[in-house]
């Protein structure tokens, strides 16, 4: 019983949270922000510009990609943000005096774009090839295609692998405690982590959990939110029309009187369309297969002449 | 270019627009993907507002055939002309704008609206400005039936609409040919009419097409000349009539047999 009491003072000691919650409210919760969004920003600009070179027709481009990301990606970010921080803080001191969190930052921004340039390239690779086909075929050069149609669709595929890597990234930002920072620059875990070194129990570092979790979670229902908003424009399970419309929709826009209009609402008569159906009848009627040598066609046909 | 398609006024009878259509011809085309011969000597002939159907069975290279017309393939010997001349001397990006395009698949861009999808290459390869590319996406949407789903996402669509966005979108383009690859194939058969009934029409607007196609039905109705592809070399070639009523080499009889 008096085992149970310790444990459960020693996690939900709520004197000691409400002693730490101001500061973290205002200091902590302030400087991981900072810390996190800035370094989103840097490590998702980077990353784009890695996954472009890993993409690159050059070689040139792609063996630096390669080798940075397999280098930033195999490092424990303890060491990485060591290695910066402290092995370029000369430099940091000369720039811009004391402050860890230039480089902090600069390590976490590398750090991140290394996964980020992965998750992009792994999306924009994932975009059918026939849309850069359909987008050359207009007349689009291949950077303009690359640009208008097929990083825009393969980043929205992979927005919650990226949302998943700023996750990791506001987490990962707790790791800038190594550098050292005075009172004012202290972040939500090492705010949390001196008031329980403090009180002799860890309530402050609950409380320092639970603001992460604050962030983190909602985050990851928001992005999958987005994600079934983008999805709603994707691929078509339910046609919304029947075809009855459409051939109403065709023959309307043929200038004949549309033979299935009765009973809906009156649509403006088409005064700018093309005429023709008249002279020349549309083969349709006689035009149609059977159904299933449609399908057929459908079938053998298009997969072996399109996989050249 | 100047804008030809522009749609008849509402006086009637409207006059049909013309096309600024250009002849294809393709010389002795040859190509190999790695050791496989896809076109052995290829000689095509489509007039000026004419419409060839490319008929045969599957892998016998009519959809590769049709990729060399826009270059998305280039040949590795012969030559394409349009209107007498090579599309070898052309930059292709100018090229593809003279050549409309249509897929199978109809490739629309998902991300984009249905108005986005017509207006991307107006807005970007003939820089109109926004309001100009919108009034020519919409005029071409009208054109197809589908001007209420200009904001819709391609995704919420039928895919016999999807095609007809695809055409709108090429269409938009002002292109002087038109290609279709297997439009119809990967559509339900009760949507097939209303993609073909369109394509009729811009046929018979003078727009010359070179359609690949196992529609049998339009390729008799609508064609001015039937080309029957296989292994990489074309057969038989003549009016439909004599094409699909008097077929002469085996193989050609064999295939109507099989699709007949």
């Amino acid at each position: 019983m008096e085992t149970l009491r310790t444990l459960w003072e020693t996690f939900f000691d709520l004197e000691s949270m409400r002693e730490a919650l101001p500061e973290m409210l205002t200091v902590g919760l302030r400087n991981t922000l900072l810390l996190a969004l800035v370094s989103a920003v840097l490590g998702t600009a980077l990353g784009m510009l890695l996954a472009v070179a890993g993409l690159a027709r050059t070689r040139w481009l792609r063996w630096p990609a390669r080798i940075y990301t397999d280098v930033l990606r195999g490092l424990p970010a303890a060491v990485t943000i060591l290695l910066i921080g402290v092995g370029l803080a000369p430099l940091g001191l000369a720039w811009w005096g004391p402050n860890p969190y230039p480089l902090g930052i600069l390590a976490l921004s590398l750090i991140a774009a290394a996964y980020i340039g992965e998750i992009f390239r792994s999306g924009i690779q994932s975009v059918e090839a026939t849309q850069l086909e359909a987008t050359r075929a207009l007349g689009l050069s291949h950077a303009a295609a690359m640009r208008l149609v097929i990083i825009p669709q393969g980043i929205r595929r992979v927005l919650p692998a990226w949302v998943n890597q700023l996750i990791a990234l506001i987490k990962d930002s707790s790791l800038v405690y190594f550098l050292g920072l005075v009172a004012s620059q202290r972040e939500l875990f090492r705010i949390g982590q001196d008031y329980a070194a403090n009180t002799g129990n860890e309530s402050a570092l609950l409380l320092a959990g639970l603001f992460y979790l604050a962030i983190t979670v909602p985050l990851t229902h928001l992005v999958n939110w987005v994600d079934r908003r983008l999805r709603d424009g994707g691929p078509a399970s339910e046609p919304e029309d029947d075809p009855a419309e459409e051939a109403d929709e065709v023959s309307s826009a043929s200038d004949e009187p549309p033979p299935a209009a009765l009973g809906r609402a009156p649509r403006p008569t088409p005064d700018k369309t093309l005429p023709a159906s008249n002279e020349a009848p549309p083969a349709s009627t006689d035009a149609l297969p059977a159904p299933d040598e449609a399908l057929s066609a459908t079938t053998t046909g298009g997969a072996t002449d399109a996989g050249h | 270019m100047p804008d030809t398609n522009r749609p008849g006024g509402s006086t009637a009878p409207p006059a049909a627009p013309r096309y600024a259509s250009v002849s294809v011809a393709t010389r002795d085309v040859h190509l190999s993907f790695g050791r496989h011969q896809v076109l052995r000597g290829v000689d095509l002939d489509v007039g000026r507002g004419e419409t060839a159907c490319v008929i045969g069975p599957s892998g016998s290279g009519k959809s590769t055939l049709l990729r060399t017309i826009n270059r998305l393939v280039e040949v590795d010997r012969g030559d394409i002309l349009l209107d007498g001349q090579s599309v070898r001397d052309r930059d292709p990006d100018r090229l593809r704008q003279d050549v409309g395009m249509v897929f199978q698949q109809f490739n629309l861009f998902p991300h984009l609206s249905v108005l986005r999808n017509v207006t991307l290459a107006l807005r970007h390869l003939k820089r109109l400005s926004r309001d100009e590319a919108e009034e020519v996406a919409l005029r071409h949407l009208d054109l197809v039936g589908l001007r209420h789903k200009a904001d819709v996402r391609p995704g919420r669509l039928s895919g016999g609409q999807q095609q007809r966005v695809a055409i709108a979108r090429a269409l938009a383009m002002s292109p002087r040919v038109m290609l279709f690859d297997e439009a119809t194939s990967a559509l339900d058969p009760e949507l097939v009419k209303g993609v073909l009934g369109l394509m009729a029409d811009l046929a018979s607007q003078g727009m010359t097409m070179v359609v690949v196609t196992h529609e049998m039905g339009f390729a008799r109705q609508v064609a001015d000349r039937v080309v029957f592809l296989d292994r990489g070399r074309v057969v038989e070639a003549g009016p439909p009539d004599q094409i699909f009523e008097a077929p002469r080499s085996p193989r050609l009889q064999r295939f109507l047999a099989q699709v007949g």
